[in-house]
């Protein structure tokens, strides 16, 4: 009697299994890959980016020998808690809408006396010579707004115009596949191969999407910023390459970063 | 001196972890760069750990530990306040030692 009543058991607990089977391999993929980024969590190197950028805004630096100490990134001079979750913001001394990497060449020629054209060359050449420089300050300044919400302001004009600009570019469909940003990130629960695709024409939520950005790539060993990552997906799509701060990637980072308000930023995140 | 190391150390009863983040570009010395020409090894080769002086870890690194090395261990013996120094050296002969205060 005890010996039938464990078979049927051990049956009904198999057949339960079997009907699991199929979500659990579904989750088993996704889990597995959460488990490998809390892994990683510990000793994310863009902690070292974060140390040589604060090394690099103190430090008295170009040809007017000064540091960064007084740049205003929108809350201002000198204010970087809570400064990146409220950029790309319009500033009123440019009379334009610029993002942390844009507007830190406008403090590093007003301040430091570089040329901003200069700069902007050395951008293009991402992670080497004074790009890596200006990643590395970029990450420390991002790290001050860390666990902070997306608070983006449109109150400007130039603010709200750069949104419909950024929301036109996401969907327009063009380059040699017809891609669009929407193609991929245009509705929920898309995936190419094992990477999940965020919808970024809402709120995707804490920590993924804009709110994941910059973060430190394990599979490349680099730190991408938000200009660096759009370039890739302009790469990706086969597009040509859009030049560093421009407004079109602007207007891309105010379309999403408006889109997020109040989502919780990760930075620096880390990416496999 | 090469870039600093983040380190991080922690007792908890009568253990210490230590957490140590090395900035390196751990070159395994088989990548060949766009003209096709090897890209010259260059990792870290030894690390070092002591305590009031003991060591107490060692390693033999080859160019298989990844970029930006994330090292973490546990030892007994120490208490609040001691000094853990950190100490590693390339296969260039380049080296940096850092230390951190057990919290």
């Amino acid at each position: 009697m005890k010996k039938s009543m464990v078979q049927r058991q051990v049956l009904a607990a198999a057949a339960l299994l079997v009907g699991m089977g199929a979500a659990l391999a579904q989750d088993a993929t996704a889990t597995g890959i959460a488990q490998y980024r809390e892994m990683l969590q510990d000793g994310n190197p863009a902690e070292l980016f974060e140390m040589k950028g604060e090394k690099l805004w103190t430090q008295n630096r170009g040809p007017k020998n000064a540091t960064l100490e007084k740049c205003d990134f929108g809350k201002g001079p000198g204010v970087l808690k809570g400064a990146f979750v409220e950029l790309p913001r319009y500033f009123a001394d440019t009379g334009r809408v610029q993002d942390l990497e844009s507007r830190l060449i406008t403090c590093m020629e007003t301040l430091q006396g570089y040329k901003a054209e200069d700069l902007y060359k050395a951008a293009a050449n991402y992670g080497k010579g004074e790009s890596a420089n200006m990643v590395a300050i970029t990450t420390y300044v991002v790290t001050a707004s860390k666990g902070m919400d997306f608070a983006l302001p449109q109150g400007n004009e130039k603010e709200k115009t750069m949104y419909e600009v950024g929301k036109r570019l996401f969907f327009a469909r063009s380059g040699p596949h017809d891609f669009a940003c929407s193609t991929c990130h245009g509705v929920d629960g898309q995936r190419i191969r094992l990477q999940e695709l965020p919808n970024l024409t809402k709120n995707p939520g804490d920590g993924v999407g804009f709110a994941a950005w910059p973060a430190y790539r394990v599979s490349n060993g680099q730190l991408w910023t938000m200009q660096k990552r759009l370039n890739d997906c302009y790469r990706q799509q086969r597009f040509p390459e859009p030049k560093f701060g421009s407004d079109a990637t602007i207007a891309l980072a105010v379309y999403m970063g408006v889109n997020s308000k109040s989502a919780e930023s990760i930075v620096p995140a880390i990416k496999r | 001196m090469a870039d600093p190391m983040r380190i991080r150390a922690a007792l908890a009863g009568d253990e210490t972890t230590v957490r140590v983040l090395m900035a390196h570009i751990m070159e395994t010395g088989i990548r060949k760069d766009a003209s096709g020409a090897l890209i010259p090894a260059h990792f870290i080769q030894d690390v070092e750990a002591t305590h009031n002086g003991k060591s107490v870890l060692k390693t033999m690194w080859s160019g298989a530990v990844s970029q930006n090395p994330f090292l973490s261990f546990k030892f007994k013996g120490a208490a609040k306040g001691d000094k853990v120094v950190v100490k590693w050296v390339d296969n260039k002969g380049d080296s940096r030692t850092d230390e951190v205060t057990i919290a």
